[in-house]
């Protein structure tokens, strides 16, 4: 450790460390746009200036200075104070005062530090410099004579994103910052740009002129809409969520946050089921819960367990689930299935299923091979660690499947399960690159599971990481990539085909009389056997409504206290941050009624009760935010069979759209035209 | 006054062949493989004990400079990067050396880049200097050609490659962090320091960028001996340095001469005396575009070397002597340098992009008056805003000339301020 003394406290920062981050440990705030802890330093905006002493008598950037043993820093000295004055005054001149109107208004760093180290006025007499707004896209708007070229945005795109598509033009006070031609961002993650842009240069298209900060109530929550469990603020005014932040957490999204995940907001405010529908003489009649009740509790009256069965979708919470596989159970049915893409998911061990390596423990590995899986569009914040973990060098990355740009470079070493036996036997080559390796990793993607051989691709992938060397006593580099944010909770919760159970498939085509879909919408419901009363509960109307009997109307992520999983089977919780609108109800509450009126009340009444039963199902919901990290105990692994040759699928396959709620989103409904049509018109 | 035995250029106006034949004859490359055979330290130290300080402007020990690279080759290469990117306003005396006695440079390069143990020299030349660029070329092959540099360099054994490289016309490429950005193929965008170039320059390896006369007047000091160069000129400002001449005289001219020559003796001597004559002269910038103005009291007794320079709150800078006489608009002549640094600002940090640009717009208008008399008290102060808070030295150089005009002719800005309220117009005078 490097002492340094800031301002008269002694601190002991790690050797490397630069002077503002001695600041920072020392307590003392320094301004700064340009440095962003996360980027490389750029030390261009010249608002961090400190004094050093023993150094030549000028300011010098502290972001961008090493620490010296014995090194004294003056945060506060009349030299300092002035010289951020005068970098104030300088970056406002032509920093247009529309404060106003700009949407960064309230939460702006320049506005901030302009009243913290800023002078009280301008001497700026001259005409200030405007800049032609770029078209970014459909989600990031763009003022650009409001930029300060702190080359933020560009050096995220760069490093973080990993698609280079943003940079300066021209010099001087003519610089600026676009991409050059006109083109939209490509990034699954440029809704980040926003957030990193200490000014109103670049803001939420879709959010403009809606809201100011200090009007939105914010409640912490954890995002669904992929299964990395991202950890977001959910910013809403009365009964609308207005937008999406993340939140920062280290181990799960670092503070990053994914375009669908951020920008699907507002289809949680569209095609949404408010109340109760029944269908009476073929045709759906706006009901009460009574009539609901009562038309479920008719129909179920003589059908045996058995030919009763329940499929949960992929957005729900951990808590229904359970308040569901109870009720089937109180009715006699096995006959539960969470898999509704029919991924063969062995939940017969948690390692099976889970992204045993973590999100964090990426960065330690050394090699990496994809099987059937597209992490940029399954999972962008995943596939962000993998960049950052390639960008500080040494690492391999192959892929079996469909060829895809992850940002980095992949070896496509094959389309289908064949180069897997390759792998095993040791033939192909790069089955030596990961023997090499020290910390190698092997990720599933659902796109390997989805089909008939699932289980044996999901064998063989086990036994190659074994092969490898990946199930070691302090390394776990067997992962299962998930696209679903219920999937981890469900197979946790044992929401799977009970003793002589039918899965997914055989409920359909009259395998059963009555359907319980839980948010259930990625089914092929016309599979659904005519006959079979088909019960949907869940909150927007799609497939599953489609197809309904009768529509228990629920409430989305953001209007529920609920748990989820996410891939690595981390355990986190979900607050409620808006009521649900109309008649919906929270999930577990409407099931919790049901029973009730069934005369087979579920022993629970509140969402406490219903989590002590959760632990007792299966202690790690007790372990929530942590996730320890393990070994591999036991190298035996899943049941297996025969791969057949056919190649494999993408598991998304247009990124934008891949649940109810990013389907009713405008936003995403934009981004397709703008980003997947014109791939599809190029392809034909 | 520099005895003609003591000049290195002697071919400084190209009245000689600039070829291999004709740099023979004036006695380039003569034991070029004894002075390689003595040894890295043993040139280093001749270097440091020469006290050749920087010809690029800042003036900084060119020895001691050689000696901040690795002393073994690691497992990065280390390179010589020649700054041939003149391009400081007044300045052409590296222009004269590439086109005349380019010999001199290619066997600098050669001496240097052994004493810091780089095998590749990249010379980086301004982009406007075409002909230059191809009497280079034409000089380097000719000495690969007669074995003087390439695998088995003068017979010394070294490999030694020297390759050419034209920039496309930022003034801040001579920047020496900004020329290895540029030679990478980056936007020639200056870099933070530390990590100094000798630690960590050209594609992160060890580098040391030199100026063109540096590096041309090494192996004149390495044959000579550093006593001989010592000798010349003024303690701490030791030996010859090139002038250029230009503006209100007679007769504009490069001139090699000894450092600490009186002002007055180089312009009379060499430039034929101020247009006018010497009580005509009204100011002169004595370093380039970028170091303060002088008024004439100063002028008439003032040396010209590092120190004296800077004891005047001036600077050496490139020696560039740029004269003006009384009919000179000393104000517009300044605002005219303003624009200059607005236009060459490269943007990256924000002291210099906002504040060359507000300067300019000041200094226009106190061209023509039309400001108040406080405005000149605001336009010192944002020019010390600028100065020492900005990456590179840019900011200083577009600083300074303002301050010198501020500091020297402040009444003449009053003045002008006046007649524009009183709605008197001025005779405005040329540039």
């Amino acid at each position: 450790m490097v002492k340094v003394t800031v301002d008269g406290i002694d601190v002991d920062v790690p050797p490397g460390s630069n002077v503002l981050q001695a600041c920072e440990a020392a307590g003392k705030e320094v301004p700064r746009f340009c440095y962003h802890e996360r980027l490389s330093v750029a030390g261009n905006c010249r608002m961090c200036l400190v004094e050093i002493e023993k150094a030549p008598p000028k300011p010098f950037a502290s972001c961008a200075y090493p620490v010296n043993e014995g090194m004294v820093v003056h945060t506060d000295t009349p030299m300092v104070k002035k010289a951020r004055a005068g970098v104030m005054e300088f970056l406002l001149i032509n920093h247009p005062l529309d404060c106003p109107i700009c949407d960064q208004g309230g939460e702006c760093d320049l506005q901030d530090q302009a009243v913290g180290y800023g002078r009280d006025g301008s001497r700026y007499t001259e005409a200030k410099r405007a800049v032609k707004d770029k078209d970014l896209g459909p989600l990031v708007k763009t003022v650009m004579t409001r930029c300060i070229q702190c080359t933020r945005c560009i050096r995220f795109s760069a490093e973080i994103a990993g698609t280079p598509e943003l940079g300066a033009t021209a010099r001087g006070e003519s610089m600026e910052v676009g991409t050059y031609v006109q083109m939209a961002l490509t990034s699954e993650l440029s809704g980040n740009l926003i957030d990193i842009c200490p000014v109103g240069a670049l803001t939420s298209k879709p959010y403009a002129f809606v809201a100011r900060p200090w009007e939105l109530k914010k409640t912490d929550s954890v995002d669904v809409l992929d299964a990395v469990g991202t950890n977001i603020r959910v910013d809403a005014r009365g009964p609308e969520v207005l937008r999406i932040l993340p939140r920062l957490n280290e181990d799960v999204n670092e503070e990053w946050l994914a375009d669908k995940s951020r920008f699907s907001v507002d289809g949680l405010k569209r095609r949404r089921l408010d109340s109760v529908w029944v269908k009476r003489d073929g045709k759906l009649v706006k009901s009460g819960w009574e009539d609901a009740f009562e038309a479920i509790d008719a129909r179920l009256k003589g059908v045996a367990g058995e030919r009763i069965g329940a499929i949960a979708g992929d957005l729900c919470d951990a808590e229904s689930m359970l308040a569901l596989k109870d009720l089937m159970s109180a009715l006699g049915s096995a006959n539960t299935d969470c898999r509704q893409d029919g991924a063969a998911l062995d939940g017969t061990r948690r390692e099976f299923y889970t992204f045993n390596t973590s999100i964090a423990g990426i960065e330690a590995a050394d090699a990496i091979l994809l099987v059937g899986c597209n992490p940029r569009r399954e999972a962008p914040l995943i596939n962000a660690r993998v960049l950052k973990r390639w960008r500080t060098g040494g690492l391999k990355v192959a892929s079996v499947g469909p060829v895809a740009d992850l940002t980095y470079p992949v070896e496509a070493i094959g389309e289908g399960p064949a180069v897997l036996a390759g792998l095993l036997d040791g033939s192909h080559p790069f089955a030596s690159v990961l023997k090499a390796a020290k910390h190698p990793m092997v990720i599933v993607g659902q796109g390997a599971l989805r089909r008939a051989d699932g289980a044996a691709v999901l064998a063989s992938a086990w036994k190659l990481a074994e092969t490898v060397g990946a199930l070691g006593a302090e390394w776990h580099g067997f992962n299962v990539l998930h696209t679903a944010a219920a999937r981890v909770g469900g197979l946790d919760l044992g929401f799977l085909p009970g003793a002589g159970g039918k899965n997914v498939a055989a409920m359909m085509g009259g395998g059963v009389d009555v359907l319980w879909l839980l948010g259930t919408d990625e089914i092929d419901t016309t599979k659904i056997g005519a006959d079979t009363f088909v019960i949907y509960q869940g909150h927007h109307g799609d497939a599953g409504a489609a197809r309904a009997d009768v529509i228990l109307p629920g409430a989305a992520y953001t209007e529920k206290n609920g748990t989820y999983v996410n891939t690595e089977g981390r355990v986190q919780r979900g607050q409620l941050a808006i009521y649900p609108p109309g008649e919906a109800r929270e999930d577990w509450k409407i099931l919790r009624a049901f029973s009730g009126w069934l005369g087979k009340p579920l022993p629970y009444d509140s969402i406490e009760a219903l989590r002590d039963r959760l632990e007792t199902v299966n202690p790690v919901f007790a372990r929530l935010d942590i996730l320890p990290r393990f070994g591999c105990a036991d190298v035996a692994g899943p049941a297996g069979g025969e791969m057949s040759p056919v190649a494999f699928e993408p598991a998304v396959a247009n990124y934008y759209q891949t649940d109810v709620i990013s389907r009713a989103s405008p936003t995403m409904a934009e981004c397709t035209a703008t980003y997947v049509a014109p791939l599809k018109a190029a392809a034909e | 006054m520099l005895s003609d035995a003591d000049r290195i250029f002697t071919n400084l106006y190209g009245l000689g062949d600039p070829g291999l034949k004709g740099a023979r004859a004036r006695g380039d490359w003569d034991g070029t493989k004894a002075i390689i055979a003595r040894g890295r330290e043993a040139i280093v130290e001749e270097m440091k004990a020469s006290g050749l300080r920087g010809r690029g402007g800042a003036g900084f020990p060119t020895g001691m400079k050689w000696s901040f690279m690795p002393k073994t080759i690691g497992t990065l290469p280390h390179y010589l990067v020649v700054n041939a990117d003149e391009s400081e306003p007044g300045t052409c005396k590296d222009r004269d050396i590439l086109r005349h006695d380019p010999h001199k440079l290619i066997e600098g390069c050669l001496l240097a880049s052994f004493a810091m143990g780089a095998h590749a020299c990249y010379i980086y030349i301004r982009g406007e200097f075409y002909n230059e660029a191809v009497a280079l070329q034409k000089a380097i092959d000719e000495a690969y050609e007669a074995g003087l540099i390439g695998q088995d360099a003068c017979g010394s054994g070294w490999a030694f490659d020297c390759y050419v490289h034209r920039g496309a016309g930022a003034y801040i490429c001579g920047e020496e962090t900004a020329l290895i950005e540029s030679l990478e193929g980056k936007k020639g965008m200056p870099r933070l320091k530390p990590p100094f170039p000798a630690a960590m320059g050209l594609y992160g390896c060890p580098t040391t960028v030199n100026n063109v006369e540096s590096i041309a007047v090494a192996p004149a000091i390495l044959r000579r001996g550093a006593a001989w160069f010592s000798a010349l000129g003024r303690p701490k400002n030791a030996g010859t340095k090139l002038f250029c001449i230009s503006g209100h005289v007679n007769k504009p001219c490069n001139v090699e001469e000894e450092l600490g020559i009186p002002l007055k003796e180089l312009i009379e001597k060499y430039a034929g005396g101020v247009r006018g004559g010497w009580d005509n002269l009204l100011a002169v910038i004595p370093g380039g575009a970028s170091v303060p103005v002088l008024n004439k009291a100063t002028c008439d007794t003032i040396l010209m070397d590092f120190d004296s320079l800077r004891d005047v709150k001036s600077g050496l800078g490139t020696a560039a002597v740029i004269v003006m006489d009384r009919s000179t608009d000393i104000i517009k002549a300044i605002a005219r340098l303003s624009q200059f640094y607005k236009h060459e600002s490269c943007g990256q940090c924000t002291p210099c992009r906002e504040g060359t640009g507000w300067m300019m717009r000041v200094m226009n208008r106190m061209v023509t008056g039309r400001a108040t008399i406080e405005e000149i008290d605001t336009l010192e102060q944002v020019t010390r805003q600028v100065e020492g808070h900005t990456i590179c030295a840019l900011g200083d150089a577009a600083a300074w000339p303002i301050q010198g005009l501020i500091k020297n002719f402040r009444p003449v800005m009053e003045e002008r301020i006046r007649a524009y309220k009183a709605g008197r117009s001025l005779p405005l005078a040329a540039e």
